[in-house]
């Protein structure tokens, strides 16, 4: 049966792309098109006492210039899903109004006729824009900043505190030898995706239509929300999101620009395109992580936690960007890793800083968890004087023991922590790794290993835990010739999941891959989706594409019945074809009957009814398509056409888990970090293609990577950004990177058919704590017990010359 | 002012008027329409923008189509040969040395000229020779693997 399910498929996306004929948004060219430019903030945080946009608009070839005053009443704010107790809700306008609160804050809109005209408009217009620079709030480093306060109404600069955890916190920390803690910093990081935002608006006056083309994760989402925003009827919006470049979260999200350019458009009646530039993607796309906390753990002498408290301050930035405040929530539900710890708490303080938006950056607040867990059972196991291993094990709920309750309040769906735990071991060679690593202490190098035990939380996930409704959809149709389309709610962006998906739909229907389309990212053709996000897409994506086939096969079975003139419950369906049993009896005894060869579409003119049945016994499932839109020989009470839509609602998150090891060489000389040996054994359940899976957790080490090692985003003490170009903030290139051997334990997800658990994000909340492990061990010899990241040359260098 | 330049691309001549101040990338993107060249960073670290001229592995987005009047470019569109993909495009597609595609055009030019420069380029020089294109996806291994395949049978 499963042709392609579990094999290394290429990907049927890959010829538009190698051959440079795809088209992202910048690649789409509407004739008359005009183009935007913004002026930006260049302070944190500043007064605007006035703007003048004569010298602009008096350049050739502007249209139009656009402040804050013109369309305070005209465009909504920019939406915050997210939704805790007592939470404070800044009014984002889509242009400043009266402040400017975050370098790179736009404040005014340019139109002209082409992009060079836009980008000299800007330049004509900064002088007349008047600002008055207050002081900024940037650092969170020593706690909640008090002065000045960003938003003057809410009194302070905390926009919402909140406790989360079960069981009795301070018993479990008394019945404890005992409490280790630990102060992290989880810097602020830029996603980076390696094309920038981009927007395209098209209004038609006439038929009152507008069509948004977005490189966004979340196409109707986005619809939803601009139609809210712009005051346009959803039912007269199309959102399209043609090739999209990357996301990692930063494109989950609904940005001014959008919205702007979508109501620009209205006014002008004219195409509008804005295409971000690298500058402004650091300045003004959402950032990630940036939480301070300090952990502290209640642990027996054997190793074993008895509790957990983390108090954490969470750097949200100058607004709340669609899931903002929410991202430190998930750090929260994800604090008892891969352990049983019977009491949990987590403290935490949301705080406005004059910097731009924290939001989802590829494990959204799982990685953060994942850190200050793994980490800290390194800091417990060199206080206790106990391998690193052995104090993971001790904790390890058995495999046996799910599904699994945690002091978070979550249901582990499955797993099998020392089965990945035992594969990493020995496809590192862990003891092995260990006595060379004596050997190599003796004689003055510095070696260390690292590991990390981690579980994320994906297949985000049930509704009742989403701001937006967390199912999925999927419309399977097999067309009058035989071809078979998808349209899938998610929206795909790098994933490959218009391969994942053909492979599902070609083993269940039994037909070949190459004539299955997956359609995504057009509102106007997809039926109401949530995207691509949160490592959901084929767990909750797939799983509605092949309930959405059983569906349709449950139709095509009652056609074949009605065709072949049997009850439905006698036919049987293999490699496409609905055969009555007793020809498959007979066929079995080397009665051969006449078919239509499998995967090939019936030929003749649509109008030529496929007759018969002649008393047929066998009928591919592309006959039976035709015959369902010929419909002349369909069963009375049975519709037209074959096709059918499924939305997936999954009752539990999936809980994918792994092992990581990595061994670090330290130059004494530089302080370089060298990564000589990196092992990842995930278990993301049952895997679909592993050539995919295997390019997932590639990405997502080398991102944690990055984030271990080399970057950060810098504002200086006015809240000027520092890394404001690629020059300056360290996206780690193929020489920084190791060679990595990868391998899987497959333990399969109950939560849905497909046995799936996601693996998106896997890299980069397990692969960060193994790093910084690795390197803080191979600093022991000079006393250090934590780190803080990115670990760069210079900080490792201070400590051996010290 | 603008200012006549003749350059051939991908093997067809185009004589353009064009401001001297146009990037190059931009030329190709918005005047010749050939748009499998992306930009990424504008400030030549990504990569996403490379092109070759005259053979040479070249980002487009920091140098203008004045400057490259006379010369002979190929874009990414214009490596398949009588639509046969180059092995470095089959490297790519066999290995999935690609997720999101942006880098994909500037990453498959720039390990053409690691090939042409040394056809046994063992995986250390591969990853050198890939340090000025950057990949936020695929975390590079499978891009490697994509080199050596196209090494191999470009040598075959």
């Amino acid at each position: 049966m499963a042709k392609y399910i579990g094999k290394r498929i290429k990907r049927t996306e890959d010829p538009r792309l190698i051959k440079g004929l795809a088209h992202y948004v910048d690649d789409i060219d509407l004739p008359g098109t005009l183009h935007v430019a913004f002026v930006r903030s260049m302070y944190a945080h500043a007064r605007i006492t006035g703007i003048d946009t004569a010298e602009a608009m008096k350049a050739p070839g502007v249209v139009a210039v656009y402040t804050g005053k013109d369309i305070a009443t005209k465009i909504g704010p920019v939406p915050c899903a997210a939704a805790l107790p007592d939470l404070k809700v800044p009014d984002y306008r889509v242009l400043a109004t009266d402040k400017v609160l975050f370098v790179g804050h736009p404040i005014a809109a340019v139109v002209a006729t082409d992009k060079y005209t836009a980008r000299d408009a800007v330049e004509y217009l900064y002088p007349g824009v008047y600002l008055e620079e207050l002081p900024a709030v940037v650092h969170v480093i020593d706690g909640v900043p008090t002065s000045p306060v960003i938003h003057e109404h809410f009194g302070d600069n905390i926009a919402y505190k909140l406790t989360s955890g079960e069981g009795d916190i301070d018993a479990a920390m008394k019945a404890a030898d005992r409490i280790v803690t630990q102060k992290m910093i989880h810097q602020r990081l830029a996603p980076i995706a390696m094309e920038p935002r981009g927007v395209l608006a098209r209004y038609f006056p006439g038929e009152e239509e507008l069509t948004v083309w977005s490189s966004t994760q979340i196409p109707h989402l986005l619809r939803t929300q601009l139609a809210l925003m712009i005051g346009i009827p959803e039912n007269k919006l199309r959102v399209i999101t043609p090739e999209v470049g990357g996301g990692f979260g930063s494109k989950l999200n609904v940005y001014a620009e959008e919205a702007l350019l979508g109501w620009i458009s209205m006014q002008l009646g004219k195409p509008v395109k804005w295409i971000e530039s690298r500058r402004e993607n650091m300045q003004a796309t959402i950032h990630g992580r940036a939480q301070v906390g300090t952990v502290e753990v209640g642990v027996k002498n054997d190793g074993t936690i008895t509790g957990l408290r983390y108090n954490v301050v969470a750097d949200l930035g100058a607004y709340h960007q669609l899931l903002t405040p929410a991202i430190p929530t998930l750090t929260g539900l994800m604090l008892s890793g891969a352990y049983k710890i019977p009491a949990i708490q987590m403290n935490v303080t949301g705080v406005f800083t004059n910097k731009m938006s924290t939001d989802a950056y590829r494990g959204a607040g799982r990685p953060e968890a994942t850190y200050v867990v793994e980490r800290v059972m390194d800091v417990i196991a060199r206080e206790l004087n106990l391998d690193p291993v052995e104090v993971r094990r001790k904790n390890f709920p058995k495999a046996s023991e799910f599904p699994f309750h945690t002091a978070t309040g979550l249901d582990y769906d499955s797993g099998n922590y020392d089965g990945a735990l035992d594969k990493a071991l020995d496809l590192s060679g862990y003891q092995k790794l260990r006595e060379e690593q004596k050997k190599a202490r003796d004689n003055g190098k510095l070696i260390g290993i690292g590991l990390s035990s981690y579980v994320e939380i994906c297949a985000l996930g049930p509704s009742q835990a989403m701001p937006a409704g967390g199912w999925e959809s999927a419309t399977v149709r097999i067309e009058p010739t035989g071809k078979v389309t998808i349209l899938t709610g998610t929206s795909p962006h790098g994933q490959g999941q218009e391969t994942s998906f053909a492979q599902i739909a070609a083993d269940e229907l039994g037909v070949d891959l190459n004539d299955v389309t997956v359609i995504h990212g057009d509102t106007g053709v997809v039926q109401y989706g949530i995207g691509t996000f949160g490592s959901r897409a084929t767990a909750v994506g797939g799983t509605a594409v092949l309930i959405a086939i059983q569906k349709l096969k449950e139709k095509a079975a009652k056609i074949a019945a009605h065709m072949m003139q049997c009850d439905a419950s006698r036919l049987s369906f293999e490699a496409g074809c609905y055969t009555r049993e007793e020809a498959a009896a007979a066929a079995a005894t080397g009665k051969s009957e006449p078919v239509v060869p499998v995967g090939e579409a019936p030929g003749g003119a649509l109008n030529e009814v496929p007759t018969p049945t002649n008393g047929r016994t066998k009928l591919t499932i592309q006959e039976i398509a035709l015959a369902a839109h010929i419909a002349k020989e369909i069963p009375p009470d049975t519709e037209p056409g074959l096709s059918a839509t499924y939305f997936f609602e999954p009752k539990n998150f999936t809980f994918p888990f792994g092992t990581h090891i990595c061994v670090v060489e330290i130059d004494k000389d530089t302080g370089e970090t060298k990564i000589i040996k990196y092992v990842a054994v995930d278990d993301c359940g049952k895997v679909i293609n592993p050539l995919l899976v295997d390019g997932q957790v590639h990405g997502g080490i080398v991102q944690s990577i990055g984030q271990a090692l080399y970057e950060e985003v810098i504002y200086d003490d006015q809240g000027q950004l520092v890394t404001g170009e690629l020059m300056d903030y360290a996206v780690p290139k193929a020489a920084q990177i190791p060679w990595f051997e990868t391998d899987r334990t497959e333990t399969p997800s109950p939560v849905n058919p497909l046995g799936v658990k996601g693996v998106g994000e896997a890299g980069t909340i397990g692969a960060t704590p193994a790093i910084v492990n690795a390197v803080v061990d191979a600093l022991a010899p000079y006393g250090v017990k934590h780190l803080d990241m990115p670990m760069r040359p210079e900080k490792i260098w201070k400590i051996i010359h010290a | 002012m603008k200012q006549a330049i003749s350059i051939n691309v991908n093997g067809v001549d185009h004589t353009s008027e064009v401001e001297p101040r146009v990037l190059l990338v931009h030329y190709l993107r918005d005047v010749l329409g050939l748009t499998g060249t992306h930009v990424g960073c504008e400030t030549s670290i990504c990569g996403a923008c490379t092109i070759l001229i005259d053979g040479q592995a070249v980002k487009s987005c920091t140098m203008f189509a004045v400057q490259a009047d006379g010369s002979n470019i190929t874009t990414i569109e214009g490596l398949a040969a009588n639509g046969n993909l180059h092995p470095v495009q089959e490297g790519f597609w066999e290995c999935h040395g690609l997720q999101c595609g942006y880098c994909t055009p500037g990453m498959i030019l720039t390990s053409t000229q690691i090939i042409d420069r040394n056809p046994n380029a063992s995986r250390e020089e591969i990853r050198r020779g890939l340090e000025g294109n950057l990949c936020r996806c695929t975390g590079y291994q499978h891009i490697v693997e994509a080199v050596e395949y196209a090494a191999k049978k470009a040598s075959a």
